[in-house]
């Protein structure tokens, strides 16, 4: 009897609370649709279309989520502002980088009536929610979700970014045809599907180019905080250059310790590197001379970047990264999309997700990560890889 | 059959039973009436699956007494046998309900069997040791499974811990298992009601366990395990018994959850997930089933609810969570139910003989 009222009083305490959190959903939702209608006049005959957009904001990935969230957002103002009336409302869900709360994430973006998905951000959500979306024709591009598996689930997914396959093919080619090394170590995270999706492919390729790959080493999530044994490896097996197919705070790790052994070989990395600039208390220094393929530099000289990396430094006072600048694109290829098709929110999703996808894989768009990207059916991106060096403490092309 | 004449246990079983199938029907008649959120309906087979896993671990931790902190870990094992099992027979002939059949025979079998293999060496051990030793036992799964290739080709299975090309696959070969990034394609199966049938299966064989003359030898050992042994009562055998079954339903509770997503990753059943179901079983009250049940129902849905709330809803649950252990466990506030309960009963029977 006591076990059972104690559980009726937390059951109802619950539910008040339940109570409190959805009339702030209500308000919290209210005044996102002030912000968007708020200093434009909605034009009569256009049904403003729902964007959702999913990544993690909290937990250990939140640096990425957060990116494409801010950037979402400043895309989708700055769209609405240009146009004069409301082209897209907007909302966006945390994942926790998780596939379940992901899935969560979605349902709830679809009671909210979204009908197109920015999003997720990461892979393994991605997975999950792509099968959601397949299933209910909802179209959906992700900004950085790389893994091939991804776009293979439905012809409703797209992607920006390129497959972690062709990166690791991209890079490899590169390397090889600028002879920038010949002995070549690899450090990757083999808990990652990201770095292991890069670092298979890297290998094959590298195989097929002539590349010697002397030492290959991996190390997992759990055990990455000293990372100096796996670097000692590739000194002793003579590698002349190490691929880093890792995030830019681990790679951060890898050149300090490589500086303290006095180890000097090029080092390459991909596009997760990008960041490595910003990390704060880390002498750049040590990434002097460091390549990496990335389709976004935020000191880049092109009028379309300034203009972002202004805008988005007002708005969030940071410097974007290649997340922020992915997912910028992700609403703006929508929109040309939206345009080309005269498109309005009046449609179902479904319809919408059908007249979409004839849209985009017609178009051809310039982004901040790409010019002339287009897609086929696949939902894969052409696009043009581009490397870059850093050179006193800056991003310099090649 | 009287039902005040019943036996106290049996009445309580009825009553579980009863909120459990409740649940169910207020589900249907609100999913017939298109009532139901998606949000929520998203949520149902998890939350089975977290049921399951609550009351599996509650048989470890509430009846026979022994701190487990590596549930996610059988989980994770049946999750991923299960699931082979049924990514393997999907294209084949084999009857889809069989298929699922197969799988969750399948994904609670190995689970056991790991049961069984880790619990003989383990359950030597007890209190704080046995805690870490099911730790280590959770993490070594996730490990090995995050490093994990397994492929099929005409030649038969292929196995790798380092990466897709060292399986040597033939051009027609499938990739089953693809390292960190686990099983994908995998086809949805699980249902609600699939769900609700395992729930009442693990209710049923549990609930029957701890009240027949094994479940009486299971809590002997938790109260007092010497005097259980000077009785003559085979401690192992018994020990291993609940830890097996907990085992085999955690792992059935695996394939439900896996089959109602499209991909599977190693990653998932951490020592975090691990944390969560014990948290549910100490929030629900330990060695109370019917706890367990609710709390889990409550603890999977409040993270959705309080999903308005931004990034409050962390502090939110925490605080939660706080509040409902003060509640529950401090001997102040016990007193104090006993007080309020007291008064309540008093009032209630006072009243009649007003009336009278």
């Amino acid at each position: 009897m006591k076990k059972f009222v104690s559980s009726v009083l937390a059951a109802s305490m619950v539910l008040s609370l339940a109570a409190c959190g959805s009339s702030a959903a209500s308000s919290a939702a209210s005044s996102d649709a002030a912000a968007s209608t708020g200093s434009t006049t909605a034009s009569a005959d256009f049904t403003p279309i729902k964007i959702g957009g999913i990544g993690p904001v909290t937990g250990g990935a939140a640096i990425y989520g957060q990116a494409v969230k801010n950037a979402e957002e400043l895309a989708v103002k700055e769209i609405n502002e240009a146009a004069g009336y409301t082209v897209f409302d907007f909302k966006f869900e945390d994942d926790e980088h998780d596939a379940e709360k992901s899935v969560n994430a979605y349902n709830s973006l679809k009671d909210w009536g979204m009908q197109v998905l920015a999003g997720p951000t990461t892979t393994t959500p991605s997975l999950a929610v792509a099968a959601e979306a397949a299933n209910d024709n909802l179209f959906m591009m992700t900004p950085s979700a790389s893994a091939e598996a991804v776009i293979q689930i439905g012809d409703n997914v797209f992607q920006i970014c390129f497959t972690d396959p062709n990166q690791g093919i991209a890079s490899a080619d590169y390397i090889a045809e600028n002879a920038l090394g010949t002995k070549v170590g690899i450090i990757y995270d083999s808990s990652d599907a990201y770095s292991a999706g890069i670092h298979d492919k890297f290998k094959t390729e590298a195989a097929a180019k002539g590349l010697e790959v002397v030492a290959d080493e991996a190390f997992t999530a759990d055990n990455k905080s000293d990372l100096s044994t796996q670097l000692t490896k590739c000194q002793s097996a003579g590698a002349d250059l190490v691929f880093l197919p890792i995030y830019y705070q681990e790679a951060s790790q890898i050149l300090i310790a490589a500086n303290s052994s006095g180890y000097t070989p090029k080092f390459f990395g991909c596009d997760g590197m990008d960041g490595i600039l910003t990390i704060k208390g880390f002498d750049t220094s040590l990434a002097e001379g460091l390549m990496l393929l990335t389709p976004f530099a935020a000191d880049a000289s092109g009028e379309k970047t300034q203009a972002f990396v202004t805008a988005y430094k007002e708005a969030y006072g940071d410097i974007p990264n290649q997340f922020a600048a992915d997912a910028y694109d992700v609403v703006y290829a929508i929109y040309d999309a939206v345009k080309a098709g005269n498109l309005s929110g009046d449609m179902s999703a479904s319809d919408l997700c059908d007249a979409l996808k004839t849209q985009i894989t017609g178009l051809t768009f310039d982004g901040l990560t790409g010019d002339g990207m287009t897609w086929d059916a696949s939902g894969a991106v052409s696009k043009a890889p581009k490397a870059v060096v850093i050179k006193d403490g800056a991003y310099a092309a090649m | 059959m009287n039902f005040k004449t019943m036996k106290r246990s049996t009445k309580s079983n009825f009553i579980t039973f009863g909120i459990v199938l409740g649940f169910y029907l207020l589900i249907q008649i609100l999913s017939a009436a298109g009532l139901l959120t998606n949000s929520f309906s998203g949520q149902l087979v998890p939350i089975c699956a977290y049921v399951i896993m609550a009351v599996s671990l509650n048989l470890t931790v509430g009846i026979l007494g022994e701190l487990s902190l590596g549930h996610a870990g059988f989980m994770s094992v049946g999750a991923f046998s299960g699931t082979l099992v049924w990514v393997c027979l999907y294209d084949t002939a084999c009857p889809k309900p069989l298929a699922l059949l197969l799988a969750f025979v399948v994904g609670g079998i190995v689970a056991g069997l790991f049961g069984f293999v880790v619990g003989v060496p383990v359950l030597r051990l007890s209190g704080d040791y046995l805690a870490i030793v099911t730790l280590a036992f959770g993490e070594i799964v996730k490990n090995f499974m995050n490093a994990c290739n397994l492929g099929i080709d005409a030649k038969g299975l292929h196995f790798s811990l380092k990466d897709i090309d060292s399986l040597h696959l033939e051009a027609d070969g499938k990739v089953l298992i693809n390292g960190a990034m686990g099983i994908t394609g995998i086809k949805k199966a699980s249902t609600f009601t699939i769900g609700i049938v395992l729930v009442v299966l693990t209710l049923v064989v549990i609930l029957n366990l701890v009240n027949s003359r094994a479940g009486r030898a299971i809590t002997s050992i938790r109260d007092n395990e010497i005097a259980a042994r000077s009785v003559g009562i085979p401690i192992t055998k018994y020990k291993l018994m609940a830890f097996v079954t907990s085992a085999v339903f955690a792992g059935m509770a695996g394939v439900l959850y896996s089959l109602n997503y499209s991909s599977l990753v190693a990653k998932k059943f951490d020592y975090n997930t691990s944390i969560l179901i014990l948290v549910f079983v100490v929030l629900g009250g330990i060695g109370n089933l019917r706890g367990s049940v609710i709390a889990a129902t409550v603890l999977t849905v409040l993270p959705e609810i309080l999903r308005s709330m931004n990034d409050y809803r962390m502090l939110i649950y925490a605080i939660i969570l706080i509040v409902v252990m003060i509640f529950g466990q401090s001997p102040q506030m016990i007193e104090w139910r006993k007080k309020v309960t007291a008064r309540l009963r008093k009032t209630g029977k006072d009243e009649p003989k007003g009336v009278a």
